[in-house]
């Protein structure tokens, strides 16, 4: 069975739903950043399917921007859940109400 | 002569040194000296004057000297239309004015000399101040003499008021003398009044106020023997202002009280010069007053009653100058009359004779009050001819001329008026007759309680009585005393009395004996003679109170008498000839034919014979020796007789011991009304001005109190609105920001479906 756009576009559709729901869902702030992590892939995996499938590279250099900017994110995220843990003991995400009224 | 300006500025420099260098660093002697040269001065200037005035022909003898332009031309309304009004500071020597100046230029440098002993026991200061005011007395004296018209003569008028009232004051600590300064002043002010109300209606009248041409205009108009006029109504005005300054009812309160002053103060103002400035206005004025026939009626019984009243007041005083200060309002009172019976020179001739005699007594009075160390009772003096012989004799000599024995010079006066009295109007002649015998009989009672007798007064140190020789030298050379003794001397030096007080025991009250003697060096040895300065005037005086009757010996024992009368008869009418400025020219020489007619009219009333007039005159010579025989009777042979008539009329007595009340009546009616009327003033100012102001302010209050109420509800309301509504929304707004970013993220994630779902199904189609 030739594998056609339609199942990347399922694959990422499945990853991303399960990355948003892993957002919601989830209180341990770095389950919550690995499942920003699947939604970004999802959305990678979209635009190399495109990509290959219109033979143009852009789509795959745009990956490669959103991996950059993935790893950025990724760092500073995880100094401010650092910094986080040293105050307050804990990683979860309910105790982070600071900017209530 | 057009150095007649010069006349009265010689006194007013020295009034300028004395009261600018004098007060802080003249000595006593230089500030007399000052004084004295410049008085001097100003007395051999008026003698040049008048007899320069002697050599013009009898009909010229008048000389005006305009010295600037006063107030230059300004248009005013009169009754003609508009006039211009326009005053030039002139002066005016005429036989009247020449009379005048010679008295107070005379009796002032007498009066002066007088002074530098008499005051020579007051602080340095005091002296220096003392001989600026009466200096500056002269000056505005001589000034309202010889004014050519009637606003330089105002100035000089209300000058010898401030003048009066400054030396009437003079010991201003002594509360009787200052309230004695403030009543002459105000009491003059009513009659200053009816002056400028005077001077008013004759420019209104006349559009000028010049004395010559509002003569001759006058002397055109018609005598007012019927209506009352508006000549007759300056006339009455110019008499209002009159009795003001020449003490006549019913201003003539103030003089007695006038008497707190220094005595050559009493004698120089308050006898000899400026009460008699009323009398001189009224000569000065004889062209309306001839033509104002009821007013001169009017002028004739108040001056004889005036003279009845102050004589009969007089007959009972103890202090000795209230004695004389009645007999002077009696005397000016006589002048009164003789100016209203038409007899203007005789009035004037009074006036001078007069100026010399209770000048005299005056001083006398002084002499004898400095010999006693400040006593004025009479009651306790007695005998003094043995100790102050010239004094005695001087004062005999005033007293014989004021009672009118011949040949003193009171007598021809007071005669002349007398006679022109009886040809005028019985009635005025019998009053006048019984003021002589009054005259007469006070004036001996004076001089017999004072100089005959029994020495009564108090007892001195007998074992310095050898100095009493000497005192009289002694007096004048005494080194220069303490600043203290002169003050201790000067608040008890000649003390006189209160204005409602009762002087016929109030005399007693007052001590002289606290201070020994009123020198200040050393204890009082006793009366004594005064010092030459003092006797030499007194001396001088006398002489005159002597000769000065024979210029106006009556023409019926003396063919080709009476010079004086002659000589100032052009004063007293319009003129007869062009003057010398042209002014009024047309006018001059009908106006001199009208009133012609007019005086002849007036002389020619009734005549009498030659031998009914001697036979007048032995008369008031009887009347004259009457009194002096009843006083001597009662005062010197049987003085028992005067206690039993004190008994006997008690009611009489004490009516005027109290001076007819009138002080009583003034201060019942016109002072207390006054001050009524002032507290009534006040109360309307508090009630009425002070409320409104009040209300205004407490409106405002009201007003601004609302206007907050608004301001806190209405607009601070609308403010806190705002910021409630915000609040109380908030509660509600702010359960959004819960804190929790999945709470957010949800939300974001509904969003982005909900935008999708909606352009998916609704808008991608």
């Amino acid at each position: 069975m030739e594998i056609t756009p339609t199942h990347y576009m399922l694959l990422s559709a499945a990853l991303f739903i399960i990355g948003v729901v892993g957002v919601m869902v989830r209180r341990n702030i770095i389950i919550i950043f690995m499942s920003i992590e699947l939604i970004l892939n999802a959305v990678n995996i979209n635009l190399i399917a495109y990509s290959a499938q219109q033979q143009n590279a852009v789509g795959q250099v745009f990956a490669i921007f959103v991996i950059a900017v993935a790893a950025a994110e990724a760092a500073v995220g995880l100094g401010i859940i650092l910094a986080f843990y040293r105050n307050k003991e804990t990683i979860n995400i309910d105790e982070m109400n600071l900017m209530r009224w | 002569m057009r150095y007649i300006w010069l006349i009265p500025i010689l006194p007013g420099i020295g009034a300028a040194i004395n009261g600018l260098l004098g007060i802080r660093s003249f000595s006593r002697k230089t500030a007399g000296i000052v004084a004295c040269t410049m008085m001097t001065a100003a007395l051999g200037l008026s003698l040049f004057a008048f007899w320069q005035l002697l050599g013009l022909p009898a009909d010229a003898r008048a000389f005006d000297y305009n010295a600037f332009d006063w107030i230059p031309n300004i248009p005013l309304e009169t009754t003609n239309g508009v006039g211009l009004f326009h005053i030039t500071w002139g002066f005016r020597l005429d036989p009247l004015s020449g009379m005048m100046i010679l008295i107070v230029t005379g009796i002032g440098t007498l009066i002066h000399v007088y002074s530098t002993a008499y005051m020579a026991d007051e602080p340095r200061g005091g002296v220096a101040r003392f001989f600026c005011y009466l200096n500056l007395f002269c000056f505005f004296m001589l000034m309202l003499v010889l004014g050519n018209n009637f606003l330089v003569m105002f100035v000089g008028w209300e000058g010898v008021g401030l003048c009066s009232y400054l030396l009437i004051g003079y010991w201003y600590e002594k509360k009787s003398a200052a309230d004695a300064g403030k009543k002459a002043f105000i009491t003059n002010r009513v009659g200053d009044w009816g002056f400028v109300l005077g001077v008013f209606l004759i420019y209104m009248t006349f559009g000028t106020l010049d004395f010559r041409a509002v003569q001759n205009a006058a002397a055109l108009m018609p005598i007012e023997h019927v209506h009352f006029g508006v000549l007759s109504f300056i006339c009455l005005f110019l008499f209002v202002g009159a009795t003001g300054k020449s003490a006549q009812i019913p201003l003539y309160v103030w003089l007695p009280d006038a008497m707190e002053g220094p005595t050559p103060v009493s004698a120089l103002i308050h006898a000899a010069t400026m009460v008699t400035a009323g009398v001189y206005m009224v000569g000065r004025n004889a062209v309306l007053f001839s033509h104002a026939p009821q007013v001169m009626l009017v002028v004739a019984i108040v001056g004889v009653l005036t003279a009845f009243m102050a004589a009969s007041i007089g007959l009972v005083q103890y202090d000795i100058k209230r004695v004389l200060a009645y007999s002077t309002v009696s005397q000016l009172g006589y002048m009164f009359t003789a100016m209203g019976v038409g007899a203007f020179s005789a009035g004037a001739f009074h006036l001078m004779t007069h100026a010399f005699f209770k000048a005299l007594l005056f001083l006398g009075s002084g002499s004898v009050i400095h010999a006693m160390g400040g006593e004025q009772d009479m009651r306790r003096m007695g005998n003094l001819r043995k100790y102050m012989p010239v004094t005695f004799v001087t004062m005999m000599i005033g007293t014989l001329a004021i009672a009118g024995i011949p040949p003193f010079a009171g007598f021809f006066s007071k005669d002349e008026i007398l006679f022109r009295a009886f040809l005028s109007n019985k009635f005025i002649w019998v009053v006048a007759v019984a003021t002589a015998l009054m005259t007469a009989f006070y004036m001996w009672r004076l001089m017999a309680m004072t100089f005959f007798g029994a020495y009564r007064g108090p007892a001195w140190d007998t074992a310095h009585s050898a100095d009493v020789a000497v005192a009289a030298d002694h007096c004048v050379k005494h080194p220069a005393d303490t600043q203290a003794h002169g003050q201790a001397a000067k608040t008890s030096h000649e003390v006189s009395h209160g204005p409602a007080d009762d002087h016929s025991h109030q005399s007693s009250v007052v001590s002289h004996d606290d201070h020994g003697g009123g020198h200040g060096h050393g204890p009082w040895h006793g009366p004594h003679e005064s010092p030459a300065p003092m006797t030499f005037p007194l001396q001088a005086l006398a002489i005159g109170a002597i000769v000065a009757g024979l210029i106006g010996i009556p023409a019926a024992i003396w063919p080709g008498g009476n010079a004086i009368e002659h000589f100032l008869e052009p004063s007293f009418t319009a003129e007869h000839h062009v003057a010398e400025h042209g002014v009024g020219a047309e006018s001059a020489s009908p106006a001199g034919e009208t009133h012609a007619v007019a005086e002849t009219e007036h002389e020619t009333e009734p005549q009498v014979s030659r031998l009914e007039e001697i036979g007048l005159m032995f008369f008031s010579v009887l009347i004259a020796v009457a009194g002096i025989a009843t006083a001597q009777k009662f005062y010197v042979t049987s003085p028992e007789i005067s206690e039993q008539w004190k008994e006997r009329w008690a009611g009489a007595h004490r009516v005027l011991s109290h001076k007819y009340y009138v002080d009583e009546l003034y201060n019942a009616t016109v002072i207390s009304g006054t001050f009524g009327a002032g507290k009534g003033l006040w109360a309307v100012d508090r009630n009425v001005v002070d409320g409104a102001v009040n209300g205004a302010g407490k409106l405002t209050v009201v007003g601004s109190w609302f206007s907050g109420l608004t301001d806190r509800t209405v607009v601070d309301g609308l403010v806190n609105l705002v910021g409630w509504v915000v609040q109380e929304s908030s509660l509600a707004f702010r359960r959004f920001q819960t804190g929790l970013v999945q709470n957010y993220a949800l939300l974001m994630l509904f969003g982005i479906f909900a935008s999708v779902g909606i352009y998916l199904l609704l808008l991608a189609r």
